[in-house]
């Protein structure tokens, strides 16, 4: 072998195994990500983590129940608002959609799902917060409402296209209107996937933080009713993770640990169901 | 329901007669037409709403400030001193930064992925970097404030000091926090996108591509390098636009690593401030108009980058995965 | 003898693809491989620049010499430019024509003007006239014939001794098929060239030996004029006068 052709060879080796040691670097923080928070966060993890209110500095104990509720709450405000939007523009642009309307809806869809999360929780405080003069759940509600929208029309809207033609067919053919055939065949047919594909959007929605800071705010107690400030899973290991306390340091950890869990169950369960499913139509 | 039967007047095709539309209606299907039409449009008000918002919402700065604004050092809200200039200085930087570190090691990853590893292990990689993505940006930050800033505190700025210390942008004082630590945090974050973006348009490059350069007597990298990268070089490109775009507007992560301190220093070890860190700062603590307006406008400037980036990242995605497909 | 080959079994993992197979590739000659779609034909010359060697779990086992050498010695980067390939579609890279033809140059270090040897390979394969005012566009806008044209004069710019054509006309309308064709002519001269082909007149007009193969296995392989006139195979004679395939 010529001086060259050995030189070659030997810088195909190095860089293919750097891309290796690339991907071995990005994956590997994912098992840092999991180690360091079941490290620190499991030990706090107790009974009182979930039923407790949080306790005053420098006592110890105290939970986050509140934050929890509050985390709850705020999804249900955000799915009842973005889930409908979100399904039936997807299924406006699978089945009924005009060239131009579609394209528009699309491209408004596109951009909306670019927005910064804080630039939404500006919006969310200039059409709830200030008019009704404070914070509450339901601006927060609001604000990832608006972020969910986008994911829930492009799964609704892949979903539903994905739906063999030759099934709308059958049930046309068979003398049902357009919108009998897609509400009694198309739907059912596409619903697993679209139930996926929101179960996604709320595991997203559900870490967010930026979008709550001025829209739900934070609250140390309980928040009654759907119009005072409330606290939730990330704000509250935001406000813990920044303040000078060790306690609440390691409330943070706990906290932490506990989104993490819900998020990335609620990815792993969604993604298998969903590429099984795939597997399935492709065989 | 009147209200209703007006739109739809509008949408049903105009060389239908009138009795036509009618039998749809009552069969139901204008209706359904119509129902998700209204919804479909409730995304174009939100949307304009939102843009209208930003707008008005930040009148008062911009005719106050004009493109100064954008040129004035100081950001003083006590006594009424809005400059972005600090803001848009830390936001560039870490978001330079980022791309520095993530773009070489997502690229990398990326073909790992789509060129050599066997499609199973490609896919099960695959699945765990789109689990990456999902970790909210609250977490982290967290890593960033109790794992992150040490390690750089105690050993990576120290490391950089010694050895390219000549450089201005590795000197001073080491704090752990600062536009280094923000960039490093924001890299890993959106490593992720450019991985999971990159590996398939890499992987809808035709296969002769590579076995033509294979045929000429190319290296497995050179095939790689010389021939499916720039194959896939739009998408690419669209992925590293998309992952910048997420860069500018993160907010919670950068804001808890990189000190919040509006200036501007030459230093990476310095401590900054990002467009995004400062509303989610000081949005719920502004206390008149005109310091609200000038929050308001921030974003509405991140609104504008992000929309120019995204915009662009789109297309080229587009552009790419169709020229895939054309010549397979 | 440029290639010997002897008793090549090929295995894609538990699946065997070919039988063994023994045939000589002989210098400065034609060689087609015919035979219906499915038969291992492509199998067979993708094994001879170990182009296969890129499909995971694939092996093989017998003897291919080249020039006496055994394959596995050498070098696969080395080996496959030496054995040159033109694939079944026209496939350029995204580059200037003049970047497609020197790719290869420019891989191995070439010394001297490319612009040269560039010029040279473009001749050689008929290409030249109609190129030589676009040598800095698109590869992408040229025809398809001409795209294949530019494929063959990219493996010839890296002087390979033998060349593997893959079905290279499959894509081409007849007029373009005749020019390649003529091509292929003119190149037996300096190369030694085996061409797969579903297409027997092809086979006929074009080569000087011919091989027949059926389901991985050799059936026959003989000069050129001879398999097309008296077929000592029945399934041979089959296969030609249309019967099945």
């Amino acid at each position: 072998m010529s001086v060259r052709l050995v030189w070659r060879k030997a810088v195909n080796a190095v860089m293919l195994g750097l891309t290796g040691v690339c991907a071995l670097i990005t994956v590997g923080v994912l098992g840092v990500i999991l180690g360091y928070l079941a490290w620190h966060g499991g030990r706090d993890i107790n009974w009182n983590f979930f039923t407790k209110l949080p306790a005053p500095v420098g006592e110890a104990g105290g939970g986050m129940a509140n934050a929890i509720v509050g985390s709850a709450k705020l999804l249900v405000v955000a799915s009842l608002f973005g889930i409908p939007i979100g399904l039936l523009s997807g299924v406006y642009l699978a089945e009924f959609g005009g060239r131009w309307y579609s394209f528009f809806v699309r491209y408004a869809t596109d951009l909306l799902n670019g927005v910064p999360s804080i630039v939404i929780g500006i919006f969310a405080y200039a059409v709830v917060v200030v008019p009704r003069h404070q914070f509450s759940t339901l601006a927060g509600g609001f604000a990832l409402g608006i972020m969910m929208i986008p994911i829930a029309v492009r799964s609704a809207e892949e979903f539903l296209r994905a739906v063999p033609s030759s099934l709308r067919e059958a049930a046309m053919a068979l003398g049902a209107s357009r919108w009998r055939t897609v509400a009694t065949v198309v739907i059912p047919a596409a619903l697993q996937g679209i139930i996926g594909g929101i179960m996604l959007d709320l595991a997203r929605v559900a870490g967010e933080t930026a979008p709550l800071l001025f829209t739900a705010f934070n609250n140390l107690y309980w928040s009654p009713g759907w119009n005072q400030p409330t606290a939730s899973l990330p704000v509250l290991i935001y406000t813990y993770a920044i303040s000078p306390y060790d306690d609440w340091h390691r409330q943070a950890w706990a906290a932490g640990l506990v989104l993490l869990a819900l998020v990335l169950a609620a990815n792993i369960i969604t993604r298998l169901m969903l590429s099984r499913r795939g597997a399935a139509r492709g065989a | 329901m009147s209200n209703a039967i007006q739109t739809a007047g509008s949408v049903a095709p105009s060389h239908e007669g009138p009795r036509a539309w009618l039998r749809r209606f009552v069969s139901g299907d204008e209706v359904a037409h119509i129902v998700t039409l209204l919804f479909a449009s409730t995304i174009l008000a939100i949307t304009g709403l939102l843009v209208l918002q930003l707008w008005t919402n930040s009148r008062l700065s911009r005719v106050q400030s004009g493109w100064h604004f954008f040129f004035m050092q100081t950001w003083d809200p006590v006594f009424e001193h809005f400059g972005a200039l600090p803001f848009l200085y830390g936001t560039v930087v870490t978001t330079v930064v980022a791309l520095v570190i993530s773009v070489p090691l997502g690229l990398g990853a990326a073909i790992y992925l789509a060129e050599l590893a066997p499609r199973k292990i490609s896919d099960v990689l695959a699945f765990l970097v789109d689990l990456l993505a999902a970790v909210p940006s609250v977490i982290y930050g967290l890593l960033g404030i109790f794992l992150v800033i040490p390690l750089m505190r105690e050993v990576i700025e120290p490391f950089l000091k010694r050895t390219m210390g000549f450089l201005p942008i590795f000197q001073g004082p080491a704090y752990g926090i600062g536009l280094l630590t923000g960039g490093l945090v924001l890299a890993i974050m959106i490593v992720p996108f450019i991985v999971s973006i990159s590996r398939e348009v890499l992987l809808v490059v035709p296969r002769e591509q590579r076995e033509a350069a294979m045929s000429l007597g190319a290296t497995r990298w050179e095939a790689t390098w010389h021939v499916v990268v720039p194959y896939a070089r739009g998408g690419i490109f669209g992925s590293i636009f998309l992952a910048m775009a997420r860069a500018l507007g993160e907010t919670m992560a950068v804001t808890m690593v990189i000190g919040n301190d509006p200036r501007i220093a030459a230093s990476l070890f310095s401590p900054g401030y990002t467009i995004a860190a400062v509303i989610a700062n000081e949005f719920s603590e502004a206390t008149y108009p005109l310091y609200i307006n000038a929050l308001v406008e921030l974003g509405l400037v991140l609104f504008l980058l992000t929309f120019v980036l995204n915009g662009l990242a789109r297309l080229l995605i587009l552009a790419t995965e169709q020229r895939g497909v054309a010549h397979s | 003898m440029r290639f010997q080959i002897s008793n090549l079994d090929f295995f894609y993992g538990p699946k065997q693809a070919l039988f063994g197979l023994s045939l000589n590739i002989p210098t400065n000659h034609i060689t087609a491989l015919i035979g219906p779609s499915g038969c291992g034909k492509s199998t067979f010359l993708r094994t001879l620049n170990r182009m296969n060697d890129l499909i995971r779990h694939s092996h093989y086992t017998g003897e291919i010499l080249l020039d006496g050498q055994d394959i596995r010695k050498i070098d696969a980067v080395n080996l496959r430019r030496r054995v040159g390939m033109v694939f079944q579609r026209p496939n350029p890279f995204p580059k200037s024509i003049f970047d497609n033809v020197a790719y290869g140059l420019r891989i191995n270090g070439y010394q001297g003007r490319l612009a040269d040897l560039v010029e040279h390979s473009l001749r050689r394969a008929a290409l030249w006239d109609e190129v030589k005012d676009i040598l800095h566009k698109s590869a992408l806008i040229l025809s398809g014939g001409q795209q294949q044209r530019l494929c063959i004069a990219r493996a010839l710019a890296v002087d390979p001794e033998v060349l593997l054509l893959d079905e290279p006309c499959s894509a081409l309308d007849p007029v373009t098929t005749a020019k390649i064709e003529e091509l292929m002519f003119t190149l037996k001269d300096s190369y030694t060239l085996a061409i797969v082909t579903h297409n027997m007149q092809q086979a006929a007009r074009a080569s000087d030996f011919t091989a027949f193969m059926l389901d991985g296995r050799l059936i026959e392989h003989r000069e050129t004029s001879r398999l097309f006139t008296t077929p000592s195979d029945p399934r041979t004679e089959a296969y030609i006068t249309g019967r099945f395939g």
